[in-house]
């Protein structure tokens, strides 16, 4: 249906030659330039995102954030410290107040609903809390559901959605509806919904808010595999657990980055796999 | 997505919810069966109406006693008719216009035939001029003839209707029935003329006009005299004809001031007709509005669909809907609707124009079908859109925020 948009070719994947816009080798799959959201107008207006403010002017600098490519960050920050919402901007769902927002280096504020709609559909895999699946759908279909849109052809669809499953451990729950999944099974269902389209990141908040410990480990081990194969992970989370399996992890307090933490390099698997020395996927 | 997937969608929206699906389409169904049915119903009668037309012959005027319509009646007294005015109007030289004049006089009775009885409406004592003029045509047997008249002999032409109630499957040509206790001998039997109103108009004996006079009305006024014009064309002249003969007769000055009425039968029909188109103009009005309904029942349950689901258009838009799948899935839903709606209700409707309804035999117009049909997807087109266009439009964080 709609013609595919041409993504200018990172060079990421050609190493040696340098992106005109930027001074990183691969250039960064998220960066977030200044980003401000607000809530409502005047005295009501509540202050989701705002960043350090400028010490002479008091004024709200935004938030600035930067993920390259095969990183697994995860946000962390009490209820109302706008990780949601950060969240919500980077997965394109919401639209800031201000600042720029460059995704693979494309700047998201200037594109139509068209082109927005490509980008979620393209660009980014989404994993909720409440995995929010598409009710009375089987497992199958509902991964075909991206594709679907994507305007793939239904036999290619139908092969890519079961490799998806397959990846996540869901090869003999195909046919199941929502209803009739366990609720790690079901958030298995929209991880392999979110990667069946090979976006460049992965976003996740709070995958696992849901689940019980078993699910939960569950659900990390893929998203853990995955990052290891060089798929761009931000999750966000508040238990320390999970935050033990990202590369880095961020602390946002009202609105606010106050803590940015590195635990395993940008390049390797997963701190999580380093360790139990599984190097399953293996680095690059 | 490609059309077969948007359908597919569509199905299953509507398969979730079976019974409300069932009820909205229900709503379209009665309103495009109640436009086909009303219409045919409506059509039918003036089709029937049209139909009598014909069968009565455009030249037959009815001289009928009593004062015509605003006519006051202050001073005359009226005088009934007689044979003598029929007479008097069969002079040619007087009317020269008129063709036949047949007096009429009407009464009921009770027709007996080896033990069947039954009651014939209409027994009718007249004259051999009345079959023309009244356009009644004998099929089997023969008419009764002006010696039959002049010597008062007991013989009947029967109806249709009344042929099959008295005598059943037997032929009634030359057979014997008791009406009102006396014997009239069968000597034909009347066309069947079908009809529509409250009286059957193959429920008749006709009879020589002595004879029913004779047996059953005494011989003093007569009904009414059935007066057939030359032409269709001179049937002002011959109204003219009788209306002066008569006055000089009834000896009445006044023209404002008759006691006899002549009517046309074709243009009281006519009349009748358009009376008729406006009944079926109204009959449609109403059905258009219950089609009306049933569009605004479709636009009422998108519209909770709409919202009911809100959350799934957030998910769908979140992994990459793009906003003219979410409009087309929810038109599509809607389309369904009116279009399963619309052609069950075609079918309904089809079906119930084949039964009679309060005596009217229906007659589908063409076009009401067709009309009728293209409304109602129209319909859903047009009232789904805005439900389907306000799901579309939703930002997904607001849509996946619903609760």
């Amino acid at each position: 249906m709609t013609p595919p948009l041409r993504w200018p070719r990172r060079a990421a994947a050609l190493p040696g030659s340098k992106p005109d816009e930027g001074p990183w080798a691969p250039a960064p799959v998220i960066e977030v330039r200044s980003l401000i959201k607000t809530y409502g107008h005047g005295d009501a207006a509540v202050h989701a995102l705002s960043g350090p403010l400028d010490p002479v002017s008091g004024e709200a600098l935004g938030v600035e954030l930067v993920v390259q490519q095969g990183d697994f960050v995860a946000v962390m920050g009490s209820s109302g410290s706008g990780k949601s919402t950060l969240m919500n901007i980077l997965g394109c769902l919401d639209v800031p107040t201000s600042g720029r927002y460059l995704l693979d280096g494309i700047h998201v504020g200037g594109l139509d609903e068209r082109q927005l709609s490509l980008v979620r559909n393209r660009k980014i895999g989404f994993v909720f809390q409440s995995f929010n699946l598409v009710p009375r759908t089987p497992a199958l279909a509902q991964v075909e559901l991206p594709l679907a849109y994507a305007g793939v052809k239904p036999a290619e669809r139908r092969r890519r959605a079961e490799a998806a499953l397959t990846l996540v451990g869901l090869a003999d729950r195909m046919d199941h509806r929502p209803n009739e999944l366990s609720g790690g099974q079901q958030q298995r269902v929209a991880v392999a919904r979110a990667l069946v389209t090979a976006p460049a990141m992965l976003l996740a908040d709070e995958p696992t808010g849901n689940l019980d410990s078993h699910s939960t480990e569950e659900v990390l081990a893929v998203v853990d595999r995955l990052n290891a194969s060089g798929r761009t992970v931000v999750l966000i989370t508040h238990e320390d657990e999970v935050a033990r399996h990202a590369k880095r992890v961020v602390r946002l307090v009202d609105g606010r980055i106050v803590d940015d933490v590195r635990q395993a390099p940008v390049d390797g698997p997963p701190p999580v796999l380093r360790e139990s020395g599984s190097l399953v996927g293996g680095g690059r | 997505m490609s059309l077969f997937q948007t359908l597919r969608f569509a199905f299953g929206g509507l398969a979730a919810n079976k019974v409300r699906s069932a009820l909205t389409m229900l709503g379209v169904l009665i309103g495009v069966a109640a436009v086909i049915v009303l219409l045919a119903v409506g059509n039918g009668s003036s089709q029937a109406v049209k139909d009598s037309i014909e069968k009565l012959g455009t030249n037959a005027l009815t001289v009928s006693s009593g004062g015509g319509f605003g006519g006051s009646r202050s001073a005359t007294v009226t005088k009934p008719l007689t044979v003598d005015d029929a007479r008097a109007l069969a002079d040619p030289a007087a009317a020269p216009h008129i063709e036949s004049v047949a007096p009429e006089t009407t009464t009921s009775e009770t027709a007996l035939y080896e033990g069947t009885s039954h009651t014939v409406s209409q027994v009718v004592g007249t004259y051999p001029a009345y079959f023309k003029a009244s356009n009644s045509k004998v099929t089997h047997g023969d008419y009764f003839s002006n010696d039959d008249v002049l010597g008062s002999r007991k013989v009947a032409v029967i109806g249709s209707t009344t042929a099959t109630d008295l005598f059943g499957n037997a032929d009634p040509v030359g057979r014997k029935m008791t009406l009102g206790g006396t014997p009239f001998t069968v000597v034909g039997v009347l066309a069947t003329k079908g009809g529509t109103g409250f009286q059957d108009p193959d429920d008749v004996v006709v009879a020589p006009l002595p004879t029913v006079q004779n047996a059953f009305t005494g011989f003093g006024s007569i009904g009414q005299i059935l007066v057939e014009a030359k032409s269709a064309d001179a049937t002002t002249q011959a109204q003219n004809e009788i209306t002066t003969v008569l006055m000089g007769r009834h000896g009445i000055k006044d023209p404002t001031a008759l006691d006899f009425r002549v009517s046309s039968q074709a243009s009281l029909l006519t009349t009748q007709a358009d009376t008729n188109k406006t009944f079926t103009v109204l009959l449609g009005a109403v059905a258009a509005i219950s089609l009306l309904v049933g569009g605004i029942g479709i636009t009422n349950i998108m519209l909770v669909t709409v919202t009911e689901r809100t959350r799934e258009i957030g998910i769908r838009k979140a992994i990459g809907a793009p906003r003219g799948v979410i409009l087309g899935q929810f038109l599509a839903e809607s389309t369904l609707l009116s279009l399963i709606g619309g052609g069950l209700g075609v079918a309904a409707g089809l079906i119930g124009s084949h039964f009679t309804i309060v005596g009217i035999k229906p007659v589908i117009i063409p076009e009401s079908v067709v009309g009728a049909f293209a409304i109602a997807v129209a319909i859903g087109l047009f009232f789904g859109g805005y439900p389907a266009n306000r799901a579309a439009s939703l930002r997904p964080i607001e849509a996946l925020r619903h609760e």
